[in-house]
């Protein structure tokens, strides 16, 4: 081992710096607290590589999250950065971090339901609205203007809101 | 379980034989369904239809990208670049998207019975299927709760609109018993544990969208009396995939690379 390899970057260094990585369409949400990050492996020359799994199928913004990991990670010395999007682990909304959570209830969205496995129309139904907190509330339509939200109605305060979908 | 290298050459032929199927018909459909900006009722409707045309380019380049895996072109190539003949989808999805509720029909008939696939296909002895299978039917769970609402709204609604919606139930149901047209593949699928094979999912199929499109107050065509649209999974297609194919292509050329 030469003197350069004494640096090792470990999991932890590699997992905070990935708190910088946000989904770009709500960018207070980082990948790590979205739970689209199910491996990361660093070998002996500091080679990271990391393997992703899409929210959805098509969802666009795995391509802008992908670049945006390696240009982050570069950063910390690392040597090859590689990420490996796949579905060995497939995503659904309960992977989403508490703390993502918070962060989705700060961005205005309503939270998907935690479920076992099976998404039923009531979930998606009488959800709390993110602005006043009333279940008096409508869904307009499972499909928003992204894959991920739908798009629900509060009859308290009288203002349509967006909902993270349960999957 | 079996990984893509586990398979014998007849095993790896009948498993690839069912990804150009799968991935072809969500490709095409996927892009009809983004043609159908203006078609619905409520602004609502034209961007549940664009988000579905979203998930469904999302699932033919899985797909794609696993047919790659196994040794086949890269996806793009796939996708953009075979002969018309060497399309494996069914008729149904190859249709131009006419009026809304026959863009909306072809939705329910054809995802009712994604979502049974998906569901057969999560447990499908071919591991890496398996998996993709098994995060496709959470989002189609959504394509067929937004398809089974619509219908009925149409279906029970005034006016003209279920007389509109039989109409087209009857011009899609042959179409759709397309989609089921079985391949020389069968038995190898279904022994091997790949896939339960087109007549088992067709039987489910049926048990499921029946009761849908009763309780709508739709008539059921006469199943013994139609005669199902075959020949799609064998490279023959109607008169509209052509034109949709040499569009996608000339776009694909312009602009290689781009995303889609
Ligand atoms: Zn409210």
């Amino acid at each position: 081992m030469n003197e350069k390899n004494k640096y090792k970057i470990d999991e932890n260094t590699v997992r905070e710096k990935l708190q910088e990585v946000m989904d770009p369409e709500i960018p207070k949400l980082s990948v790590v607290d979205l739970g689209v990050i199910t491996g990361i492996q660093i070998d002996d020359e500091n080679n990271v590589s990391i393997t992703m799994t899409p929210t959805f199928a098509g969802c666009p913004a795995v391509e802008y999250m992908k670049n945006d990991i390696v240009e982050k990670l570069s950063a910390l010395k690392a040597g090859v950065v590689k990420v490996d999007v796949n579905y060995d682990v497939q995503w659904n909304s309960n992977m989403i971090t508490d703390r993502g959570r918070e962060m989705l209830k700060e961005s205005g969205f309503a939270l998907p339901g935690k479920h076992n496995g099976l998404v039923q129309i009531e979930l998606l139904q009488n959800v709390e609205c993110p602005f006043c907190g009333s279940k008096q509330t409508d869904l307009r339509s499972t499909f928003g203007p992204t894959q991920c939200r739908a798009i629900h109605y509060c009859n308290n305060c009288l203002q349509s809101f967006e909902q993270f979908k349960p999957v | 379980m079996n990984g893509i290298n586990d398979f014998t050459e007849i095993q790896t032929e009948a498993a690839k034989n069912l990804l150009y199927r799968l991935a072809d018909d969500q490709l095409i459909l996927g892009h009809r369904n983004s043609e159908c900006t203006g078609l619905g009722p409520i602004l609502e409707e034209d961007i549940a239809f664009s988000s579905m045309a979203q998930d469904k380019l999302g699932h033919s380049q899985a797909l794609y990208q696993l047919l790659h895996n196994m040794g086949e072109k890269d996806p793009d190539t796939i996708a953009f670049t075979r002969k018309v003949n060497e399309y494996k989808c069914c008729h149904l999805v190859e249709y131009p998207i006419g009026e809304y509720d026959f863009s909306l029909m072809r939705h329910f008939l054809f995802d009712m019975s994604e979502a049974i696939r998906f569901n057969m296909l999560s447990s499908s002895s071919f591991e890496p299927l398996a998996k993709i299978a098994r995060k496709f039917k959470g989002e189609l769970k959504y394509h067929t709760m937004h398809a089974v609402t619509w219908i009925n709204q149409l279906g029970t609604g005034s006016g003209e609109s279920p007389f509109r919606i039989q109409k087209s139930l009857d011009v899609c149901f042959p179409l759709a018993l397309g989609i089921f047209e079985p391949s020389k593949y069968e038995e190898t699928l279904i022994s091997e544990k790949i896939f339960f094979g087109e007549k088992a999912l067709q039987e489910k199929w049926l048990e499921a969208v029946i009761p849908v499109l009763k309780n709508a107050g739709l008539v059921i065509p006469d199943i013994e009396n139609v005669t199902a649209a075959y020949g799609g999974r064998e490279g023959i297609h109607t008169e509209y995939l052509k034109p949709l194919i040499d569009e996608m292509t000339e776009v694909y050329k312009i602009d290689t690379g781009a995303e889609w």
